[in-house]
């Protein structure tokens, strides 16, 4: 495997990308199937549990060899369930914005969009890593996440210039989660190292085509885009909002509450 | 089943020859077993009654996503969190096909959910039972998704074309959820002994609901007479029941778990098993609106619909500007 003759600091800098990447995808997930058999309209159900589907789809894939490289670095693997299941939320490495609560489904569809616009570009570029199994699970992911964004974006467009009232909750929606979105653009010391070594982009030079794409489509939203420049970030070095703590006491119940048990 | 009790306006089973030439040429058709299509002579009370049990059918397969629902976000692992995420996706597909299949009898999808949120229409007793533990959701597959398939299965022969051609798509699909259920069930069975014991639990609650899914017995029924005289209705309740429990207690036993049912036993002579019936006073209760979830499933998808009003809107504010904006339009591709 390519990896093997690869310093153990560089797998130490992949592995925490795959969590960055798995855990984004997987607390998500979790949060859009939680609209399952409550959203709007029955289409949207369908579309909705579809696109938690891919999520957790992806995030088996990349929590799958995130812990199958633990085993580089220590002797011991961990299975993509023992990493989503046995951790707790400092180890969680996934941005702010996507534990953000679903509100309702323009905030929902607002936090969606901004992440699917990143997405689809975070993996344009692992695509082409140097990191062949992260290029590969790239290509298989990104066909699921065209259709994300595609999805997304019309339906941003569809409700920001709808009525009145789905204009405004649209608005508020962006006004709300705008300050959630920078953190998915902030570098760190990893972030620079996987860069030099053509793993993965660096975070900050995703900015621009994300800023096209987002622009273009608030703009035919007839949305206006907030003129505040704040950034929450804490997520990717594990500090987290007081959500993600509820969303893991969810998610992790069975497994914390019958130790060893299989399901 | 999923359409329980389904009322068809006959006060009895008329014979050909009290009918009109229509009526007679209509039932003819329907006894060489072909198929009607939407736009083709039924008479008024055929339409009424599928409307009324596909609409009924329709309903079931949304509002069962709640109890499922319900675990999704506790699902023990990554593989069953997905297999159940594609399951209750599967459940609104259902839905879909069914309300589409009922709208080419002249209902709209909207009228028909307003009649299940204003209580006017029902859905199957079964979703207002809880999903307490991760066992429930093995059991719901396993004996819900089971009972349900017994009743789909003749129905793929039924003379309603687009009806028997949402069955034929649905049948796939719920034979994959019974399996999948049954799966859960078996990894519990086998687990440790609070796994175990869970599974105990889960069949011990859902055994007799699932009996009672059937409805009860319809020998004397006159709906369900006319009903099979159209062939919207293949099987009586009690056929279908002694299969269903035919079928699931070798399953059962083969799990290690047993049917909460002291007097079931097999007979040789009739080669099924006797067994007890439900209790139907219950049924009766649930239906009436006294299950243990009746108001929180109900009240759940209210307030889904409720709280898409805006969206809903939104959608056709947008629909009617984007039509405009291409009338003004120059037609410059010419
Ligand atoms: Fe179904
Ligand atoms: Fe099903």
């Amino acid at each position: 495997m390519a990896q093997q003759s690869r310093p153990p600091s560089e797998t130490a800098d992949v592995i925490e990308l795959l969590l960055r990447t798995g855990d984004n995808t997987l607390v998500l997930g979790h949060r859009v199937s939680e609209w399952c058999g409550h959203s709007p309209v029955l289409e949207e159900d369908i579309a909705l549990a579809n696109s938690a589907l891919d999520l957790i789809g992806q995030t088996q894939l990349w929590l799958g060899l995130a812990g199958e490289l633990e085993a580089l670095m220590n002797g011991q693997a961990r299975t993509a369930d023992q990493l989503a299941y046995l951790r707790d939320a400092a180890q969680f490495r996934n941005v702010l914005l996507v534990e953000r609560p679903n509100g309702d489904f323009g905030q929902t569809l607002m936090r969606q969009f901004l992440f699917d616009a990143w997405h689809l570009e975070l993996l344009k570029t692992l695509e082409n890593s140097t990191h062949p199994r992260i290029a590969e699970i790239a290509a298989k992911a990104i066909k699921e996440v065209y259709y994300h964004v595609e999805r997304s974006a019309d339906l941003v467009i569809r409700l920001g210039d709808g009525s009145d009232e789905s204009h405004r909750r649209m608005q508020a929606a962006l006004d709300d989660i705008w300050s959630y979105a920078g953190e998915l653009f902030v570098a760190d010391a990893y972030d620079e190292r996987l860069a030099a070594a053509g793993i993965a982009p660096n975070p900050a030079d995703l900015k621009p085509k994300w800023e096209q794409t987002v622009l273009r489509v608030l703009s035919e939203a007839t949305l206006t885009v907030p003129a505040g420049t704040f950034v929450h970030k804490g997520g990717k070095r594990g500090i987290h909002t007081e959500h993600l703590g509820f969303i893991l006491a969810q998610m992790q119940f069975l497994q914390r509450a019958y130790p060893g048990a299989v399901w | 089943m999923y359409a329980q009790m389904i009322k068809t306006d006959s006060d009895r089973v008329k014979d050909l020859s009290e009918m009109s030439p229509e009526d007679r040429a209509f039932q003819e058709r329907i006894d060489r077993g072909e198929k009607i299509e939407p736009k083709e002579y039924m008479p008024e009370g055929y339409r009424k009654t599928l409307i009324r049990q596909i609409g009924q059918h329709a309903h079931s397969e949304i509002v069962g996503q709640l109890p499922e629902g319900n675990w999704i976000t506790r699902a023990p692992t990554l593989e069953r969190k997905a297999i159940l995420l594609a399951k209750v996706q599967d459940e609104a597909g259902h839905g879909l096909y069914l309300y589409c299949a009922a709208e080419t009898l002249g209902v709209s999808r909207d009228e028909l959910i307003g009649l299940l949120h204003s209580g006017k229409m029902k859905y199957s007793s079964i979703f207002n039972y809880p999903t307490l533990t991760w066992a429930d959701i093995g059991a719901v597959g396993w004996l819900v998704d089971g009972a349900a398939i017994m009743n789909q299965v003749p129905l793929q022969r039924t003379s309603f074309g687009p009806y028997s051609r949402a069955m034929v798509r649905i049948c796939k699909e719920e034979s994959f959820h019974q399996r999948q259920g049954y799966d859960i069930m078996i990894k519990m069975a086998q687990g440790t002994p609070e796994q175990k014991a869970m599974a105990q639990d889960a069949l011990n609650r859902f055994w007799y609901p699932s009996l009672m899914m059937f409805g009860p017995s319809d020998k004397e029924s006159v709906h369900s007479a006319q009903s099979m005289a159209w062939k919207i209705k293949i099987n009586t309740n009690d056929e279908l029941r002694q299969k269903f429990v035919d079928q699931t207690v070798p399953q059962a036993k083969y799990l290690g778990l047993t049917v909460p049912d002291e007097h079931l036993v097999w007979n040789e002579e009739k080669q099924g098993h006797d067994f007890s019936e439900p209790d139907w006073t219950e049924f009766f209760e649930v239906l009436a609106g006294n299950g243990p979830c009746n108001k929180e499933r109900l009240a759940a998808r209210v307030k889904a619909w409720d709280d898409g009003a805006w969206f809903h809107d939104g959608l056709t504010v947008y629909a009617k500007k984007a039509e405009t904006r291409r009338a003004r339009q120059p037609l410059a591709a010419e």
